[in-house]
């Protein structure tokens, strides 16, 4: 393949969108360990580069599914932090007008059609999209599902992964290979070490990306969307990563070691895999970064202010009236 | 008018529908090649003269229901067929978490509206895996509605209706249905969701029906007619929403309740029907309300044990007079 040369100007929104991402996560971390936030959350620390890389190579109308862990892929497809902060702190200014949450956060202006609270619920509602977009509405939009590796032994996976290969659907699988399904260390529970060895069994390519590298991950889903969108079908990309925090904030974590996950941390941070690259100078992504801070303590700030829904329409939006 | 099977009057439904609206498309399993469990599909991609609206799909329910979810969040109408009621348990999460939450969850953004067209009840000795009457378990989902017609007519009104909803709808047809004659109207009609309609007009005994029961309903008064009895039939149409206030006028102008399903009645949607009447309309009560639906087993498949799980227009009758005593 022809070595990508990234502009500085690609490269500072690669390493803003991965550090909106951190800020925002260490924020609900903060405010939810507070008591601040209503709900359940999980978060994406260390995982950045996946959703950053994938959604890099995507157009704004093109769609993804996400997950219970959907903040960073809500933040690298294009949404507003403030409206995003919003909806976890349940405010009516929200994403889903405080319906939702964290766990149902969604934006479908920019495509993002909704994390999902059921785990591997996401896989064929992607295929369902990419199916309209191709078969009937005729046009060249791409769908991507994010899944986690616990998410690869639904049954759903094989359904979806059988009708995107079958119909040749623009669907991109991405698994976020983060080793633990909730408590569970994922080979306790599988026996095949890389997911992506499962798209032989449907005649698709699956390849293994390094997750903490955004160029890497961005370059591996350019290839995918450039196949979906010739017609030629899905691909199913394993984007190995680690997940850094509990399964939710306040998970004790009785399952591993603090010590052992932050040395993992420090070896394989994506933000700073991305300076040791020296595309751009260490005093930029420091500016970088205090521009997110600043960000996200105003999409706080702005959450904190706006009112909880009206009690009165709590019903609204059951049905289409 | 013109008398037409309720088969001939659904596929009618489907293709005037996809002819007027290019978002409809149907997707099901075995829907080209036998033309669906019923045949109910029979050439309707040519029909349509786009083949490419009709889609055999694998043998996986929940990529079925899901993408259709997902298809309809991206613009589509979708109408599946589940073949039989039996399967969708088999895609639970992808009906009652998915396309009946998406809309409400994301407040607002999207709109999901498919419909599932599931044919249901016992026809002859299929067994327990493929006669349930699940509208019960639907109709307790926010989110989600239930139809469920009667007739030829009302099959066709109901159905392009159904499609032209922007909410998800579960749509049971029993599976006798299928062969049923009626007339149905030439001319463009459709049936409006959550409103029922009285099938026979009455005095001392209301009978609360729909489905394949209404015929069933219609026929035990006319034998209790002979008998003295003047007995309402309503036909609900649809149990989610359904429509309270002329369940309740009737309730109040009779005084007298039957209620009958094919599903259970162990929690079958005349328990809903009953509390409600019990809650709103005691006072016109002369006697309580009797419901009868099956009795709480596994649809057996020897045939004298099958007829046992049926509710007939003998069961009616005697409900009426158990009531009426």
């Amino acid at each position: 393949m022809e070595k990508i040369v990234y502009s500085k100007e690609q490269a500072r929104e690669l390493y803003e969108k991965m550090a909106t991402i951190r800020y925002f996560e260490a924020c609900i971390k903060h405010d939810s360990l507070a008591g601040e936030i209503p709900g359940f959350v999980h978060l994406y620390i260390g995982e950045e580069a996946i959703a950053t890389g994938v959604c890099a190579a995507l157009r704004q109308d093109d769609m993804i599914e996400s997950t219970h862990r959907g903040h960073g892929h809500c933040i690298a497809k294009g949404a507003d932090v403030n409206r995003m902060m919003a909806e976890i702190y349940g405010k009516e200014t929200g994403l889903c007008q405080g319906r939702g949450g964290s766990m149902h956060i969604a934006d479908f202006s920019i495509g993002m059609l909704g994390a999902n609270g059921v785990v591997g619920g996401g896989y064929n509602l992607a295929a369902g999209a990419a199916l309209a977009n191709k078969a009937v509405l005729k046009n060249d939009k791409v769908s991507v599902v994010f899944f986690g590796d616990g998410a690869s032994n639904r049954g759903t996976f094989h359904e979806a992964m059988n009708v995107a290969s079958a119909w040749k659907l623009p669907v991109i699988f991405v698994n976020e290979m983060n080793c633990w399904a909730s408590t569970t260390p994922y080979r306790a529970t599988c026996n095949v070490e890389n997911i992506s060895d499962r798209a032989k069994g449907y005649h698709i390519p699956g390849v293994i990306v390094d997750g903490q590298d955004v160029f890497a991950v961005y370059e591996a889903a350019k290839a995918a969307v450039e196949r979906a969108r010739s017609g030629e079908g899905p691909t199913l990309i394993e984007a190995k990563t680690y997940r850094i925090e509990g399964h939710f904030v306040g998970d004790p974590e009785l399952y591993r070691k603090k010590e052992e996950t932050l040395k993992i941390f420090q070896d394989t941070d994506p933000l700073r895999i991305f300076r040791q690259k020296k595309i751009l100078p260490d005093a930029e992504c420091n500016e970088i970064e205090a521009r997110c801070e600043e960000a996200i303590r105003k999409a706080k700030e702005y959450a904190l202010s706006c009112s909880y829904p009206d009690a009165e329409s709590f019903m609204k939006y059951v049905y289409v009236d | 008018m013109s008398i037409k099977t309720y088969k001939e009057a659904t596929w009618e439904a489907m293709k005037e529908e996809m002819l007027r609206d290019p978002s409809v498309y149907a997707m099901a399993e075995d829907i080209i090649g036998n033309g669906g469990s019923m045949g109910h599909y029979i050439g309707l991609g040519q029909a349509v003269g786009d083949e490419n609206r009709v889609l055999d799909a694998p043998i996986s329910e929940t990529a079925i229901v899901a993408s259709a979810v997902g298809a309809a969040l991206a613009g589509m109408r979708p109408v599946i067929d589940m073949r039989f009621s039996n399967c969708l348990p088999v895609c639970m999460d992808e009906l009652t978490n998915q396309a009946a939450k998406s809309r409400y969850m994301f407040g607002g953004q999207g709109k999901v509206h498919m419909v599932v067209r599931c044919p249901d009840g016992i026809m002859k000795m299929q067994g327990a895996h493929h006669t349930d009457c699940l509208e019960a378990w639907f109709a307790h989902v926010p989110g989600l509605q239930v139809v469920i017609p009667s007739s030829p007519a009302e099959g066709k009104g109901l159905l392009k209706s159904a499609i032209r909803n922007d909410n998800p709808v579960i749509f049971f047809e029993h599976k006798t249905l299928f062969k049923m004659e009626g007339e149905v109207p030439e001319e463009e009609y459709t049936i409006p969701i959550g409103k029922a309609r009285v099938a026979r007009d009455g005095k001392d005994v209301s009978i609360i029906v729909y489905g394949v029961m209404v015929s069933r309903a219609l026929e035990a008064a006319k034998v209790l007619e002979q008998e003295g009895v003047s007995a309402e039939v309503i036909d609900l149409r649809t149990v989610s929403p359904w429509d309270k206030e002329t369940v309740l006028a009737s309730v109040r102008k009779t005084g007298r309740v039957v209620v009958a399903h094919e599903a259970v009645r162990q929690c079958g949607f005349g328990a809903e029907l009953s509390a409600t009447i019990g809650e709103e309309a005691f006072a016109s009560l002369k006697t309580p309300v009797v419901r009868i639906g099956a009795p709480f087993v596994p649809i057996p498949m020897s045939p004298h044990l099958e007829d046992m799980c049926r509710t007939l227009p003998k069961d009616i009758i005697s409900a009426v007079k158990r009531v009426l005593s």
